[in-house]
């Protein structure tokens, strides 16, 4: 399978692509963690991400893009420096999901996949992320934080904005 | 595979083990709907809309993904079944807009029909729809995004079918969309775009209306149109194409064309030119009155009565004066075999010439001669639907003959069948083949030695030899081989190509030549030295005895010598239908300055503006009569449009032939039949309403009598051509009940050529997917196609 000679990807990530493509049976399984890594690696997954990707799998962008479409994880427009998301599935919908939600939108000043003028910050309300049992739940970026309450979001905002998160990126 | 059986509704049947729910019990009558399923293609099992009964099954099961068991135990169609597909239904019309009053597919929407039985009648959706504007895919395809049903019909079709891969599906759940290969953010104009072959397959599978083509979008309904199946004029292949037609002031008009019964040769398929490539019919710009070149170089209109006077006046005096040797004859590749047929009789028995050529598109003649011997050996276009190997060597299918293309991805698809490709260019078709060779620049006649076993010529013929050993090893091991041969091989390379392919076993050939008639044309003799079935002119034939006094007995000049002799000032008169040679083969005007020019045209084309005379021509949708495509595969060609003022090559030959004195039943023969003592007019003068003739003509055949009681009528000319034409022996029932039927030459075997070593008589074509010859300029669609595919598509990946 074709390694590329000027990738888009750091130099470690277009690494862990030419190794990605060797290790499955069928080389297009490769597709949805380098799709991931992609994302991890520029924010979002771009045209050129995209491009580069099929290229590797020799699959065509069409392809790519039906798979990456398919998952609300992954995005194709920059999200902020800390993307939050908001569990608002059932567990969390009902010890106060919502007003988690609904917090982080005044605070923010921004809805739902939308992201603070200044890029720092992005919001999602997503489906359960498996921390149901101490609900309600919010990730950002790969941080989970739970048990949360209304001033504990404040605080963890405050934190991030400071530069003080634990997953600054 | 063994047999299995098992019961539906009560009823006992047997199919082949394998053999899906739902096409066991379609062959037996019983319908299961379906809007995701399509025979040949990836089961998908997407809309729940097959389920049945299945006894020991725990839930219901769908009968387009279960082969048929021995002893299983079906109910196709009971209350809790109905139940079933009526939710289904009543999911998919959650956010369907029902806008069916103006959906092109109202009226043949397999949606509506599902609906109507089920009755769906009540949801318990309240949510407000959600709709979505209209989407311009391409310069053919419209998108209605809440239409759709998500069948995935078309995103297999256009991958599966078409190996195009340029739509797919996105995102997921109740957001999810059908979605083309250009996203908006990489369009000029911000919007998703198709870059595609525009083969209109998509639509066409598309069971509601989402899919649409610019061409029939709002036109009109589909009860509204008469439909008349009838051959496409463009390539060599030969689909069927069905033509929906409506009166007009002046005539009717061809509103769209499909494929609406898939019972042609070309079953499924159907290209961008089939489809869209009709609109030429239509144009305002048509001459539709004869016209006569006045002394300031000017065209001026005239009555009838006066240009075939003038022209049978003139051409007689010239015959007579200058002798029919000064007159050349050039015919189309759209004629039908009657009137290529009747124009080279024409020539031959009126103007007194030999003087006749067309433009060769692929060696026909060579083809005739070289399996004289072997009439068994003429492939059918549907030998390319189950040969399990082929040799495609040369040509470019996928442009130049669509339906050859599909017929062998298809093949290759479902059939695992074998194809070789040898071509000295990576067409696309290498994707499906077993084995591709690389044929050096211009190394085709050295690959036709090499192959017969001149290792000598392993140099020339290809880049890479000990490939090239390992081609012609395994095309010796095949113990059966469909051979197809573009127009790269002609005259002796040709020749010595099926030399070899003889020595193999089993083999069959066909060429792959470009337009409706190319072969038509050849075999109807539209050629300098070659009468009607290859007959030699110089040899014994039965045509002596038939074509009368004028009837010359030496060869004459082919096209090329007869624009030879125009510039000697040896050509007086040069009497064209439908062609354009002047563009075609460069001819400097000028050269023509001092012949007498007769053409029937339907534009102003390079070759009708040098004309004194222009008589205003039908197209095949406007006539009748029998065509073969490369293949040799003979169909019925009906009328389906109609132009006021416009008359069928037929009938022009006809009346010019009258005004020059010939004796009309000589050049016909019609209304011969005394004892059914038939007389009467078939209505070919009676006014617009197309297909009138034919209907009337297919019902009195149906009734034992005899339509032929017009001068006009193309099937008095095909008795003739059934006499006397070797090789015609057609079967009549089979030609009017709309099938195909495979014709192989049987050229005799003291066939001669003239001219063995002139490759330069055969012109390829090298139309392409959105191209047909001077035809094609006329085709506002076409034209639009051709600009937005200046370069390759982009959705077809290069390797
Ligand atoms: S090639 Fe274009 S028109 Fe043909 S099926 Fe694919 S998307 Fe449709
Ligand atoms: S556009 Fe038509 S063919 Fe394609 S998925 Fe939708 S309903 Fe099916
Ligand atoms: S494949 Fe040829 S005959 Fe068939 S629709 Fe296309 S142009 Fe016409
Ligand atoms: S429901 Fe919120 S984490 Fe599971
Ligand atoms: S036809 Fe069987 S699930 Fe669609």
């Amino acid at each position: 399978m074709s390694t590329v000679s000027e990738s888009i990807f750091t130099p470690a990530t277009a690494e862990r692509f030419d190794k990605l493509v060797t290790i499955y049976p069928v080389p297009r399984s490769a597709l949805v963690p380098m799709l991931l890594y992609a994302q991890d690696d520029l924010g979002y997954v771009s045209d050129a991400a995209v491009a580069e990707i099929a290229h590797r799998l020799n699959l065509l962008e069409l392809d790519v893009r039906n798979v990456l479409s398919y998952y609300s994880m992954l995005r194709t427009k920059p999200a902020g420096k800390f993307n939050i998301q908001v569990c608002t599935n059932i567990s969390c919908m009902i010890v106060g999901g919502y007003d988690i939600l609904s917090h982080c939108q005044k605070r923010l000043g921004i809805g739902h996949k939308g992201v603070t003028a200044d890029g720092e910050f992005s919001l999602e309300e997503v489906e359960c992320i498996g921390a149901c049992c101490w609900a309600p739940a919010m990730q950002v970026n790969y941080d989970f934080h739970d048990n949360l309450t209304v001033e504990k979001v404040d605080s963890i905002l405050d934190d991030y904005a400071a530069g003080r998160g634990q997953d600054v990126k | 595979m063994p047999d299995v059986t098992f019961t539906v509704d009560g009823q006992t049947l047997t199919a082949p083990a394998g053999t899906l729910l739902i096409d066991a019990c379609k062959a037996s009558g019983i319908q299961i709907p379906a809007f995701c399923y399509y025979p040949g293609l990836s089961l998908q099992a997407a809309c729940r809309m097959c389920v049945v009964r299945i006894e020991k099954a725990p839930k219901l099961q769908t009968a387009c993904t279960t082969p048929v068991a021995e002893g299983m135990v079906v109910y196709s169609e009971t209350p809790e079944i109905a139940q079933a597909r009526k939710s289904t239904l009543e999911l998919l019309l959650g956010n369907h807009p029902l806008d069916c009053p103006v959906c092109d597919a109202g009226g043949q929407c397999e949606l509506q029909d599902m609906t109507f039985k089920y009755g769906a009648a009540s949801s318990f959706y309240a949510e407000p729809k959600n709709h979505r504007e209209e989407q311009k895919w391409s310069p053919t395809v419209y998108f209605d995004r809440p239409r759709c049903i998500l069948c995935y019909r078309c995103i297999r079709m256009c991958g599966e079918g078409m190996d195009v891969y340029a739509l797919g599906i996105q995102n997921r759940g109740s957001s999810a969309v059908i979605a083309p290969n250009i996203p908006a953010t990489q369009s000029e104009d911000g919007l998703a775009h198709l870059d595609c072959e525009e083969c209109g397959m998509c639509i066409d599978v598309c069971p509601v209306g989402a899919l649409t083509s610019d061409t029939y979008r709002y036109k009109t309904r589909p009860w509204e149109m008469n439909h008349v199946a009838t051959v496409c004029t463009h390539c060599g292949d030969g689909c069927k194409t069905t033509l929906g037609v409506r009166a007009t002031t002046d005539g009717s008009e061809i509103v769209r064309g499909d494929n609406r019964d898939k019972s042609g040769i070309n079953g499924d398929f159907l290209c961008n030119k089939g489809r869209y490539g009709f609109d030429f019919a239509n144009r305002e710009d048509r001459i539709t009155e004869p016209m006569l070149k006045q002394p300031d170089g000017t065209f001026k209109t005239v009555t009838w009565d006066e240009a075939l006077l003038f022209t049978g006046t003139r051409l007689k005096d010239i015959r007579d004066t200058r002798g029919g040797k000064t007159i050349g004859v050039i015919g189309g590749n759209r004629l039908t075999n009657e009137e290529a047929y009747l124009l080279q009789k024409f020539a031959r028995s009126v103007l007194g010439t030999n003087n006749i050529d067309h433009h060769r598109t692929a060696d026909f003649v060579t083809l005739a001669a070289a399996l004289r011997d072997h009439r068994d050996r003429f492939a059918s276009q549907h030998d390319n639907e189950t040969a399990k190997a082929i040799l495609l060597i040369g040509g470019d299918p996928t442009n130049q003959a669509p339906l050859t293309a599909w017929n062998l991805r298809t093949n290759v698809r479902l059939n695992r069948a074998k194809l070789y490709v040898a071509n000295h260019a990576h067409i696309k078709l290498h994707r499906q083949a077993k084995s591709f060779l690389e044929i050096a620049p211009y190394g085709y006649g050295a690959i036709a030695a090499y192959l017969s076993g001149d290792d000598g010529a392993a140099s020339s013929a290809a880049t890479d030899i000990e490939k090239l050993a390992h081609f012609r090893d395994a095309l010796k091991a095949e113990p059966e081989l469909l051979i197809l041969v573009g127009s790269e091989l002609r005259a002796g390379d040709l020749r010595a190509l099926i030399a070899y392919g003889l020595t193999l076993p089993n083999t069959k050939f066909a060429l792959i030549g470009d337009y409706v008639n190319a072969h038509g044309a050849a075999d109807m003799g539209l050629l300098p030295d070659l009468l009607p079935g290859y007959a030699p002119v110089v040899a014994d034939h039965d045509y002596t005895a038939e074509y009368g006094e004028h009837f010359p007995t030496e060869p004459g000049l082919n096209l090329l010598q007869i624009f030879d002799a125009a510039q000697t000032g040896d050509l007086a008169a040069l009497y064209i239908v439908n062609a354009n040679p002047v563009a075609r083969f460069s001819i400097d005007p000028a050269t023509l300055a001092n012949t007498f020019i007769v053409i029937h045209e339907m534009f102003l084309t390079e070759t009708a503006r040098l004309a004194d005379v222009i008589f205003p021509a039908a197209n095949l949708y406007e006539k009748s009569g029998s065509v073969v495509n490369s293949y040799g595969d003979l169909q019925l060609v009906k009328k389906a449009a109609d132009r006021a003022g416009v008359r069928t090559d037929l009938e022009l030959l006809v009346r010019v032939a009258d005004r020059m004195g010939a004796e009309i039943r000589k050049l016909v023969p019609f209304g011969k039949r005394a004892s059914t003592g038939l007389r009467a007019d078939l209505g070919q003068t009676r006014g617009v309403q197309s297909g009138e003739a034919d209907r009337h003509a297919v019902w009195l055949t149906a009734n034992n009598l005899e339509p032929k009681l017009s001068p006009f009528d193309p099937f008095a000319v095909l008795d003739e051509i059934q006499r006397l034409v070797p090789g015609y022996d057609l079967l009549r029932l089979q030609l009017l009940s709309g099938n195909d039927q495979h014709l192989a030459p049987q050229a005799p075997a003291d066939l001669i050529q003239i001219d063995e070593t002139r490759r330069d008589l055969v012109l390829p074509a090298d139309d392409t997917l959105f191209t047909s010859g001077t035809l094609g300029r006329y085709s506002p669609k076409l034209v639009e196609l051709q600009l937005k595919y200046a370069h390759e598509p982009v959705g077809i990946p290069a390797d």
